[in-house]
């Protein structure tokens, strides 16, 4: 016994000494492309920091579901973990995460996109550092635009679009005019139709929390969606999501995406896309009349678990992942149009990302998103496409699962908002907010 | 023939399995109770105390409730027709002289081995896809409008992903099943000149309702809990929310791990259910 | 029952059995070519059969994303200590409840098997806390555990089905002969169970390579399988299917390859004891 104890204490002094010099993190992340080439790039950490780094890829749901579940019990099974805009201020207020308050002045943390920044702190202290951040924008082929005789302009209509689909549709050349999401789920079909109901005017909860489904805007904006894609969309838009609709418009099947602004450097890539050389950029869509525009605001950040032995390799990592050092490493590898976007001021302050087609549209839609401000009328929540509860996951999934079989024809609009109303108002119950 | 001496000595080899077995039912068990009648949110910090049994009637009177009920129901039933149905067809093809049996049967049994994961991401994306997948293309060729297939006949679409990979495992008992069949009686009926319906009704059948019976006990014990399937191909929409599936809604996506567990409880009655239901034919079977 | 049958009613047969075969096999088929072929091409249109350009560039892009061997050597790891540690266990307690009856025997067998029927997802939350305090979090040791206890009320079941088969006059004459319980157990009753025995391993290896939640929910890195591989390739960044089908094919590989070698016996073994 006394053997045993002896080796265990060796053991940790062992440990404990390597710790000043090199730790093995283990950092969970998600399956986008940016995180996949930083994969690829973490020898150049290694070799700064002595620091090695195991990776825990999954795709976005999982990757939720396994990272939410180790944070709660305090699991510890990660060092860093990869959340977004939604997560880290509920997180952060919790007291879950460590909170990044003393990174070093060569980090300059004052040049995170003040958006982003906002969006990933709680009550000013800032929990998770952007990876990279989007909001949402318009791509469209510049030559089937031509082709239909119209012009697009730099802030369309929703009536506008809803038109210039219409004329750019062809089904019998498998062209769609338009491909939006249409899948279930929150971060899915349900952040996208959620922005486009706060382009109608519409919004979620009204000041003391109750559901606001039953209101004419969400009626207008979701016979307006299905309306649209009945008349212009692929077939079976209600399973499409982000990378099935990036696959369409990538095969040339789509004229217009109303997607994430990362998605533009996957489109004009031409390793990747068959339209790369004919994809033009606009301002996410506003319906005529409504002030709002329907383009949110989302960052993926990482994060330390509070808890975690290794918060200074960790705090490590981020500095060299989110800095303007490790953007300069990817260009140099990658080239510029695929450095992780939306994250810092310099990068457009930087003449060679200027002339990158889609830098200056990627900006102007971030900064045209206010997580504060979202919709019309006044709300008691912050965010766009989401509503920063730790309820709205769950009530969001299941609303967007009623609209997906709204858009798959097994229910109509109506049907589908008045079980949204019903469900949200329980859930909202049962959560103690009404 | 059972002594005493190896009477004790069998009970002593049970030991460990019913042990194990018990502990991993009990400890979960008592766990998924004891959280049933609290208040537990992991994201609104944690365990907030006895609710009584507000779960229970939250969970049972949620509109999704008796629906999710009725869709575990219809796709463990549908799979479990298909399976068998084609199954016995299968096994009677099989059975008889062919040439190259050895293959075939490998290519048969082959979908069985594939993960759960992976044939979902198959079928969903190269099969089912309305645009890219291989139905569309076989659909289009023949001049027909592609099926829609998780959205417009999802329900249809998660019981042949499900049957694919449980056809094969449900073949193979029947198979060795109608192997055993004594072939006098089968050919005495012949030269008595009973047509082969006949003799499929009142021979074949007959013998294999004992390997009928297990491949429905095993395959249900399976398909009560299908997840991946439903997770990777609709994320249960379109109605294809099971039971299974709404606990996990609630536990990890509503983040509410005491509604969750009434749920699990509901669960296990609704399993307990069809398990004496199953039993009791089986049961009967199971002396033979 | 195998009969002679005209050649003509034997070709019939034959070409119905293929068609249906390779029916069935063809999702696994397409899959295995399309992870030879370029993005392009996979989803080309007409869809490309054989005659495509064959490469092996996908391979290299998953290799290259992931450790394919290290998420391979964990599923063989923990499929292949979880079914041994089963067997170990389930023997004896098969061996008993064949051999020494009750009239409880049956009662336990089902009810081992209603053990399964607990959903899972329910005690996610209670069998995480469970893991971090017993320190098994990410540990092929917790899992190989967990594995086992789930697959151990089948491999009772098959076992004992097997068993049941073994006529008792031969154990009584062992017994007359004056052998013992370890002599009867060893040399009497092992050479026969044999072939039961390794139809169990078989179907409960492949039954623990598929497991697919708990392996993805209480592991990380150390003690990540296959199926957390495939996990990240759920849905990656636009045209995939070339890539999807490498990962995939990747991750059944093994398995397929390991069941086809067995197929004889797989088929033999799945009689479950007494169908007849």
């Amino acid at each position: 016994m006394s053997l045993r104890n002896a080796l265990c204490a060796t053991t940790a002094l062992l440990t404990l000494a390597g710790a000043a010099t090199a730790e093995n993190l283990v950092i969970a992340t998600v399956n986008n492309g940016d995180m996949i080439r930083m994969q690829g790039l973490t020898d150049d950490f290694t070799k700064q920091t002595g620091h090695k780094v195991e990776w825990v890829t999954l795709e976005e749901n999982v990757l939720r579901q396994r990272v939410t579940t180790d944070i709660t019990t305090k699991g510890g099974a990660f060092d860093i973990m990869t959340i977004g805009m939604y997560e880290t201020p509920i997180w952060g207020a919790n007291g879950w995460l460590v909170p990044l308050d003393d990174l070093s002045e060569d980090y300059k943390v004052d040049d995170i996109l003040p958006a982003m920044r906002a969006g990933l702190s709680h009550e000013g202290t800032l929990y998770a550092a952007p990876f990279y951040g989007e909001s949402s924008m318009v791509m469209y082929r510049t030559d089937l635009m031509e082709k239909a005789g119209m012009e697009m302009p730099a802030a369309p209509t929703w009536q506008f679009i809803r038109q210039a689909a219409a004329a750019m549709t062809d089904r019998d050349n498998d062209i769609n005019g338009i491909c939006l999401r249409g899948k279930a789920g929150w971060g899915e079909g349900g952040a996208f139709i959620t922005v486009t109901a706060n382009s109608f005017g519409a919004r979620w909860f009204d000041e003391d929390w109750n559901a606001q489904f039953d209101q004419p805007q969400w009626k207008e904006a979701l016979e307006f969606y299905t309306g649209m894609m009945a008349e212009s969309g692929p077939p079976g838009y209600a399973t499409n999501g982000f990378n099935e609709n990036l696959s369409l418009f990538q095969q040339g099947k789509c004229g217009m995406w109303i997607d994430a602004t990362v998605a533009a450097s996957f489109v004009t890539n031409p390793n990747d896309s068959t339209v790369a050389d004919s994809v033009g950029f606009a301002l996410a869509p506003n319906s005529e009349g409504i002030e709002k525009k329907s383009n949110w605001l989302w960052a993926w950040a990482l994060a330390i678990p509070a808890g975690t032995q290794k918060a200074d390799a960790a705090k490590e990592f981020i500095e060299w992942a989110t800095s303007q050092g490790y953007i300069e490493l990817v260009a140099a590898n990658e080239g510029w149009a695929n450095v992780p976007p939306g994250a810092r001021v310099s990068l457009y302050e930087n003449p060679n990302y200027k002339d990158i087609p889609f830098a200056q549209k990627t900006l102007d839609s971030i900064l045209a998103a206010d997580p504060t401000d979202p919709t019309v009328d006044p709300v008691p929540y912050v965010g766009i496409q989401f509503v920063a509860i730790p309820e709205f996951a769950g009530i969001a999934t299941e609303v967007s699962q009623e609209f997906s079989a709204a858009y798959a024809g097994q229910q109509s609009v109506d049907e589908a908002l008045a079980k949204a109303q019903a469900l949200t108002n329980d859930a909202m119950e049962a959560a103690g907010y009404r | 023939m059972a002594t005493r001496h190896s009477r004790s000595a069998a009970r002593l080899m049970m030991a460990p399995a019913v042990v194990l077995l018990l502990g991993w039912m009990l400890v979960p068990l008592t766990m998924t109770l004891w959280f049933s009648f609290r208040k537990y949110l992991p994201l609104r910090g944690g365990d907030l105390g006895f609710v009584g049994f507000e779960n229970y009637g939250r969970f049972l009177s949620s509109s999704s409730f008796w629906p999710a009920v009725q869709t575990t129901l219809v796709i463990v039933g549908g799979v479990l027709i298909v399976s068998v149905v084609l199954g016995i067809l299968l096994a009677l093809l099989l059975d008889q002289p062919i040439w190259g049996q050895g293959v075939v049967r490998i290519l048969v049994i082959a979908p069985f081995f594939v993960m759960p994961t992976v044939s979902a991401l198959v079928w969903k994306n190269m099969f089912m896809d309305p645009v890219n997948g291989i139905l569309a293309h076989l659909w289009r060729f023949f001049g027909a409008e592609p099926v829609q297939w998780l959205s417009q006949a999802s329900i249809p679409s998660i019981i042949m992903i499900v049957s694919w990979q449980w056809l094969p495992f449900a073949t193979l008992i029947l198979l060795t099943a109608i192997q055993s069949l004594d072939s006098e009686q089968l050919e005495a009926a012949e030269m008595d000149g009973a047509p082969p319906l006949k003799r499929f009704a009142y021979i074949i059948l007959p013998h294999l309702a004992r390997a009928i019976t297990i491949v429905i006990l095993i395959q249900t014990i399976f398909l009560l809990s299908i997840f991946a399937e439903i997770f990777v191909t609709t994320g249960g929409a379109f109605g294809t929310r099971t039971l299974t599936y709404l606990i996990f809604q609630r536990v990890l996506e509503n983040q509410n791990v005491g509604l969750g567990s009434a749920g699990g409880v509901y669960a296990i009655i609704l399993a307990n259910i069809v398990a004496l239901f199953l039993m009791r034919i089986v049961g009967r079977n199971l002396d033979a | 029952m195998a009969r002679a049958v005209t050649p003509r009613r034997k070709a019939v047969n034959t070409a119905l059995a293929w068609a249906v075969g390779l029916i069935l096999f063809f999702p696994i088929l397409w899959t295995i070519l399309t992870s030879f072929k370029t993005e392009a091409q996979a989803i080309a249109d007409p869809p490309i059969f054989l005659f495509f350009d064959w490469t092996l560039e996908n391979y290299a892009i998953v290799q290259e994303r992931s450790d394919y061997m290290r998420f391979l050597w964990n599923s063989i790891i923990i499929a292949g200590c979880s079914t041994l540690l089963g067997v170990a266990i389930g023997v004896p307690a098969a061996w008993s409840m064949a051999f020494v009856p009750s009239k409880r025997t049956k009662d336990i067998l089902l009810w081992m098997l209603s053990t399964k029927m607990l959903p899972a997802v329910g005690v996610l939350y209670p069998i995480y806390i469970l893991f971090i305090q017993l320190g098994l979090l990410d540990s092929r040791v917790g899992l190989t555990v967990v594995i086992m206890l789930i697959n151990l009320p089948i491999i009772i079941w098959m076992l004992y089905t097997y068993f049941k088969e073994i006529p008792g006059e031969i154990l009584e004459a062992a017994r007359m002969d004056g052998a013992g319980l370890r002599e009867e157990l060893i040399h009497v009753l092992t050479p026969m169970a044999i072939p039961g025995i390794a139809s169990t391993v078989l179907l409960n290896v492949i039954l623990a390579w598929n497991e697919a939640f708990w392996t993805l929910n209480l592991t990380a890195v150390d003690a990540a399988p296959l199926t957390a591989f495939i996990a990240s390739y759920s849905s990656p960044e636009g045209l995939f299917f070339a890539k999807l089908s490498a990962a995939s094919t990747m991750a059944i590989a093994p398995i397929l390859i390991l069941g086809w070698f067995s197929q004889k016996q797989l088929v033999r073994g799945l009689t479950f004891g007494a169908v007849k």
